[in-house]
Parts: C-alpha cells; structure tokens; sequence
C-alpha cells in the first residue's frame, strides 16, 4: 500500500509587489499592502516592509507566515549581533545573512521574494535582490512578487544601469534625484495596480538617507 | 528494528530513560564498564491529512466598547450534522476571545495549551497579564510550527480583545498565515460576510448597532452556507471583560417569489 500524501501544501501566495531603488544618497524601498489568497483580498492593510537595522529596509512579497518568520529570524540575528559588536550591522552585511538564512532553509524554502534596500558604509545608496532560497546580488534598482513582471521592465527603460562588465566600473546607482525616484516609484505601482490583481490598496514607501528614514503613503486602486 | 550497543567507560555515567522513541531494556555492568542495550522502536509518525469533526465560519468586527464574534453552535462530522451545541467561542484570559473553525478536537486542544499559558501568567502573580496581541502572536508561532513539521492544527482561529483601551481583532489560520483588521472572517465567511462587513462596517459602531450587522452576516451564511446552523452563539469582549451569550436563531424568510419559483427566468434549469 503507498504511503499517503497530504493533499494539503503548507504554502500559499498571499500576493503583492515590492520596488527598491538606489540612489547617490538614499534608497527608496517601496511595497502595496494588500494580503490576498486566490481570489479574495484579506486585508487591504498590511505592511510587507520591514526595518531591519539602522540602515537596511527589506521589503517582501510571497507566503506571509514564512516572510513574517524570516522577519523575526533576522531581527534576533541582528540584535544578537548588536550585543557582540556593540554596532548595528551594515547593509552589505545584513545582506549576507539574509542569503544565508535563505539557503538554510533550501530543501524546504522559505516562499519569500525579498528586496533589500538601505545605504552602504560610504553613505550610497545600495539594492540587492533575490530568490526564494537565497542567491542575490548588489543593483541599482529591482522588483520582485506578483508585479514585478509588469514593473521591471519599466524600470529597466527608466534607470538602466550600466553593464557591470564594463571597464572601468560605472556605478549603477541612479541619477535621479530623491524626490524624482520616489515619483517614479509612485508612477509604477499605478501601472501594476491597473494589471496586476494582486497589486493595489495602498502603497507605502520607505526613503533612507544621511538624515534619517522616512515613510510616504499613495492611494491606489481598490479592485 | 536496530538494536545497539553502548559502551560507556564511566563508574559514575548514570543511564537517562529516552520515552518516545527508545526504550531500555537491561544493562549490566561491570568492573569498568557499563553495557546498555537499547532497543531502536520509532512507529513512522502520524500527520494530519484531513479534519473529522468540523465548526464552519466564525466572523468577528471591532465596535465601540471592544470586540464582538460571532459562530454557530454546529459540529459536522463530513455532511452528517453530528453535534448541535459546539462552543466554538471561548474566553482566553481576562482580555480575550477565540473562535475557531475547522477541527473541533484540535480547537480542544488549542484551548488545554492556551489554558497553559494563561495559568503560567497568573503564576507570576505580577499584576501582568497577556493581552489579546500576546495571545494571538503565541497562536501564530504554534501553528507556524506544526506547519512547518507537515502535522498543521487544521483550525482557522479569530482571536480578538481589549487591553488597556486598545481593542485588537487578529486572525491565524492552520499554514500559520496571520493578520489583523477591523472585521476578520473564516471560511465561507470570508466569501459571504467580508463584503457585508466592507460596505457596512464604520469606527465606533453602538452594541446594537453592532449585534445586527452580524446578524446580517450570520444570516446570509445560514442561507447559503450548507454547513451552517440555525444556532448562533454572540460573545462580546470589552475592556470590563467577556460575555457569552445565549444561543438564538435566527428569522428566516423563505417566501422569496425567486425561491418559490426558482426557474421562472430560464426554463429547463433546475
């Protein structure tokens, strides 16, 4: 007699879109906040966005439950961290942990597409995008979840960064001032909202530079 | 069936009784050693695959004085209507309700390790006590965990209360997918009340006012719902504490011109 299977998945997608983009001196880190499943919306009121040191926002769209565990996972890393060092953890370095906490976790995934944003140790602005079991890299500016089909490839036309294959290397930070990125992600999402179903409700964006972290809220479709 | 041998070079190493999944069965020493046989006896470990003994929706809203939920006193067992008085809304604590649909027994069971908890608070004889958000996120983690080792509490749970003014309304269900909102529903009622809830519910709604717009929920579930009964349970949970109210039914109007002559628009439907 075979062994039976559950016919029942311990993943869901609870849908929505993230953005983050790097500029000189900020970082704009930006997510809606719907929660839906299948068909329905839950709630029209969830913040995908998560600070997770000083200068590191991550921002993620996929399963809830695994995302808000992945959430508590790095924050207890970088309090711990905090404790040891008596400093908080860069962003290139949060980095790191967040790759690795992914692949730990490679052979029963954490169903989680995560966006980190915030600002290096000389004050630039730095993305570093990635996969549900961890592989990442440092860009310019990235999207992931259900949008982000329809979004990067606008992105792509707005900010295409310069080959990382060129010599010598060209920063692949936008020029774009702070104020002129922030519209652009605002100009995005209301163009995922009009195809995405998954996208909409509201949009909460996250802007850190060298004075601080500051949140922004747009309207956006309903249905 | 693996039995092994363990030698331990220790006058002093006193052997520890493993429960679940090994059993000692002798040891013998001698001058030096100590010999443990132990014989290897896992069964494979059940898991859940499906529920038995089901409660269907729970809807739940915030109102001005704190939370107000709402469920059925029915327990089915598949399409049987086994048991017709289920409390599937309980107090946990002196500032929160649960609901629960889905398996009874695993709501029973819920209930013993909140039980737990809350006795361990009161323990503390602190003046402290978990308010609904503690509660709720305990909730969360456990049923995250049973998830995450494929043998879920196959529950949706509400949970809400009021703690020091601030009224508090979450839900959790059995994948450990959480969230709060001003209204929250389980099953069906996600479907059936959300949209009522969506269209009609304010910020400080009066008890009355309140009462009938679940009311309004709980009857469109009974009508369309096929694993509703007509026996509501409405439990409210103020800053005072928390009242479970008597079962009622509801009225239900079944002289609808549409329900009498169901195919009057499309002849040869049924």
């Amino acid at each position: 007699m075979t062994k039976q299977h559950a016919n029942w998945s311990p993943y869901d997608n609870n849908g929505g879109s993230c953005v983050a983009i790097a500029g000189a001196d900020y970082c704009v880190i930006a997510a809606d906040t719907r929660m839906s499943t299948g068909y329905n919306i839950l709630t029209r009121e969830y913040s995908k966005i998560s600070q997770l040191a000083e200068k590191s926002v991550m921002a993620s769209s996929g399963f809830q439950a695994d995302v808000k565990a992945l959430q508590k996972v790095l924050s207890a890393r970088h309090l711990i961290y905090q404790h040891q060092h008596n400093k908080q953890m860069s962003c290139p370095a949060m980095a790191q942990l967040l790759s690795n906490t992914l692949y730990y976790k490679r052979f029963f995934p954490y169903y989680s597409f995560n966006v980190l944003g915030g600002l290096d140790s000389e004050g630039k602005g730095c993305v570093f995008t990635y996969d549900a079991v961890g592989s990442y890299e440092r860009v310019g500016y990235s999207s992931q979840g259900s949008g982000s089909t329809l979004i990067m490839p606008f992105l792509d036309n707005q900010l295409k960064s310069p080959s990382p294959l060129l010599l010598p290397a060209q920063d692949a930070v936008t020029p774009l001032s702070e104020t002129e990125a922030v519209d652009l992600v605002k100009t995005v999402f209301a163009s995922a909202t009009e195809r995405d179903i998954y996208t909409g409700d509201k949009l909460e964006i996250v802007i850190l530079n060298a004075s601080g972290i500051r949140r922004e809220y747009m309207e956006l479709r309903k249905d | 069936m693996n039995i092994e041998n363990y030698n331990v070079n220790s006058p002093i190493f006193k052997p520890t009784l493993f429960f679940n999944r090994f059993c000692v069965s002798f040891f013998s020493t001698t001058a030096t050693t100590t010999t443990i046989q132990v014989m290897d006896s896992i069964a494979e470990t059940q898991r859940t695959l499906y529920p038995y003994v089901t409660g269907s929706s729970v809807v739940a809203i915030k109102y001005k004085d704190g939370i107000l939920m709402a469920a059925d006193m029915g327990g089915s067992y598949g399409s049987t209507l086994r048991y017709k008085s289920v409390e599937r809304v309980k107090p946990i604590g002196k500032h929160s309700l649960l609901g629960a649909s889905g398996e009874i027994s695993d709501f029973q069971e819920i209930l013993r390790y909140l039980d737990e908890l809350i006795l361990n608070d009161n323990m503390w004889d602190d003046g402290n006590s978990l308010g609904p958000k503690e509660v709720h996120n305990y909730l969360t983690r456990m049923m995250y965990n049973r998830r995450n080792k494929f043998n879920p509490l196959w529950n949706s749970l509400v949970l809400g209360g009021v703690k020091n003014g601030q009224k508090y309304l979450g839900t959790v269900n059995m994948i450990g997918m959480s969230f709060e909102d001003n209204h929250v529903a389980t099953g069906l009622g996600n479907h059936l009340a959300r949209p009522i809830l969506r269209d009609e519910w304010h910020e400080n709604l009066t008890f009355e006012e309140a009462v009938r717009l679940l009311e309004k929920c709980m009857r469109v579930l009974l009508y369309r719902d096929r694993s509703a009964v007509n026996k509501i349970q409405i439990s409210k949970i103020t800053e005072e504490g928390s009242t479970v109210y008597a079962p009622f039914s509801l009225k239900t109007y079944w002289d609808f011109s549409a329900f009498k002559n169901p195919t009057a628009g499309a002849e040869g439907s049924w």
